[in-house]
């Protein structure tokens, strides 16, 4: 294997195809692509052209039918038991019999840390959310935004290397989208970690990611991949910038042109 | 003002309480109206009024339907001014009824979540256990109760263990269907969660299935200490020689005394609803501790 260390995913003509009642569905077709240590990857396309699907293969969580995957050197199955990610979904799915605290501690619980070192990394991670007081209460007492957040610090409490994000804040209103992306940035910078970022939104791809891989559906797979490196301080003003609004739209014409209006 | 005790909860209660009443004093009058006319016919009576009729038919001995205030009387009697200790006090027969139920509803509900855990858990169960779980609920219990009895006779099991077991095999059952279907309640999401933490298959169980289930798993015990105390009744109506409401019921019809029948049903509804009422009080202190709103 050619992996270098600073190498976290290399996925090479990694396909996967479901079998369903109504024939083969093509998810993913010779998908390959490499995200380096500290790359904030943002996955982009429209519907059906298997973004999420990508990440949950590299999570373990669907198995593909082709091609290889490995991180860090290893499988996707050993690199999940061996805690080497965390996983934000769509939708926060806090367990709403756990308070915020405890929410953020299930991954700690599960994985053995002892109650002190799990009372420090909860503390901890409500901080790096901004949501310190709200330990002791339940999700449902909290906003959209504010629980995502909670996800957010759940998925990183046991210090995981790598980041995965599905969607993370595709259920919020545009205000608190900002927000929570100028947060992450924030984050992502303070804790160096490798994210892999799923979207549909333009602006929320250019103003994150280091790479942006933009998708295509039927069968799903990369159109292209572009760089963009923004520096890492960057704040919401960029957006305004031509640098920005030329990448922007770079992007929104490889969404163009993946995409086949004929069906 | 009247809008106002009309949208809230006490008139609607009384007034439909009030309605059922006057309807069941008009039915007395109906059903043992027959027997009121006789009655004057035989003491020679032909002058009797329409009143002197309609408080006849409240006032039986043994009528076809009892008013709502000699059921009333014959609760007071049997059950203030009776000494507990007697046989005639429904207090000993509630005692006798609801320490069988309880018993039972203790084994009903254990084994219901037990083979619900059984069902969930190991997939060839799920094939093969859970019709037979069906099944089990289509026999009528008042056919298979005797049966269970003598059985257990034969093996020397007496007193409260025979109604017991009848009444846990009524409650088992909706304990098993809420709890299977609380334990697969979480979405997959929460599933995934799991996953993604590389948690094993305890550490899922008993950190997402048994909190999801817990609403499922009230919900149906509500169900199943009414079906208990429904069981310990019709098994008392066969061995009824401990007491119980079964056997008061029982001894009612033997003699006719439908005043006693009535008094003895009244009971057990409200004991019924007690019991209901106390799985209620604790679903709502443990769902609170679970974070409901």
């Amino acid at each position: 294997m050619n992996a270098s260390a600073s190498r976290v995913i290399d996925i090479a003509d990694l396909s996967l195809t479901f079998e369903t009642n109504d024939g083969p569905v093509h998810a993913l077709s010779n998908v390959s692509l490499g995200v380096e240590k500290g790359d904030f990857i943002s996955l982009i396309g429209p519907s059906g052209c298997g973004k999420t699907t990508l990440l949950r293969v590299i999570a373990d969580l669907e198995h593909p039918t082709g091609g290889s995957i490995s991180i860090h050197g290893m499988t996707p199955e050993e690199a999940r038991l061996k805690r080497d990610y965390g996983y934000v979904f769509q939708a926060p799915a806090l367990y709403p019999w756990r308070t915020i605290g405890k929410n953020i501690g299930l991954p700690l619980e599960i994985m053995g840390y002892s109650k002190d070192e799990r009372t420090e990394r909860v503390r901890k991670g409500l901080d790096l959310v901004n949501l310190t007081g709200f330990e002791n209460k339940f999700p449902w007492q909290l906003s959209g935004g504010m629980q995502q957040r909670a996800s957010i610090a759940r998925a990183l409490s046991f210090d995981p290397e790598l980041l995965l994000m599905d969607e993370p804040f595709g259920a919020l209103d545009e205000i608190v989208r900002d927000k929570l992306n100028e947060q992450l940035l924030r984050l992502w910078e303070k804790t160096q970690k490798t994210v892999v970022f799923v979207t549909h939104s333009i602006p929320e791809a250019v103003f994150l990611s280091t790479k942006i891989v933009v998708m295509s559906p039927r069968p799903g797979k990369i159109h292209d991949i572009i760089e963009c490196n923004f520096p890492r301080d960057r704040t919401l003003d960029i957006r305004e910038t031509s640098e920005f609004l030329d990448v922007a739209n770079r992007v929104r014409q490889g969404l163009r042109e993946g995409h086949s209006y004929v069906d | 003002m009247l809008k106002a005790l009309w949208s809230g909860k006490t008139l609607p209660v009384l007034a439909v309480s009030a309605i059922i009443i006057a309807l069941w004093y008009i039915g007395a009058v109906a059903l043992n109206g027959d027997m009121q006319r006789d009655a004057f016919a035989n003491a020679n009576n032909t002058k009797y009024t329409f009143t002197d009729l309609v408080i006849g038919t409240w006032s039986q001995e043994r009528p076809k339907l009892p008013a709502p205030d000699q059921i009333l009387a014959e609760l007071h009697k049997t059950v203030i001014d009776t000494a507990p200790t007697s046989k005639r006090s429904l207090i000993f027969h509630g005692y006798v009824t609801l320490s069988a139920t309880l018993f039972g509803f203790l084994i009903g509900s254990t084994l219901g979540m037990v083979l619900a855990v059984l069902v969930v858990h190991v997939r060839s169960l799920d094939k093969s256990l859970m019709p037979w779980v069906v099944a089990s609920q289509t026999i009528p219990i008042i056919a298979l109760a005797p049966m269970i009895i003598v059985i257990m006779n034969q093996f020397d099991i007496t007193g409260l263990v025979p109604k017991s077991i009848i009444a846990a095999y009524l409650s088992f059952f909706p304990v098993t269907v809420g709890m299977v279907k609380g334990l697969r309640s979480p979405d997959p999401l929460q599933l995934d969660l799991m996953r993604t933490y590389s948690a094993s298959r305890i550490q899922t169980f008993f950190k997402l299935r048994i909190p999801a289930s817990v609403p499922f798993l009230f919900a149906s015990l509500k169900v199943g200490v009414a079906a208990s105390l429904v069981g310990t009744v019709v098994a008392e109506l066969t061995k009824s020689e401990d007491g119980g409401f079964g056997a008061r019921l029982l001894a009612g019809s033997y003699y006719g005394q439908t005043i006693q029948i009535w008094a003895a049903l009244f009971a057990a509804a409200a004991c019924a609803w007690a019991l209901v009422s106390i799985v209620g009080l604790l679903d709502r202190a443990v769902t609170k501790a679970m974070g409901a709103r």
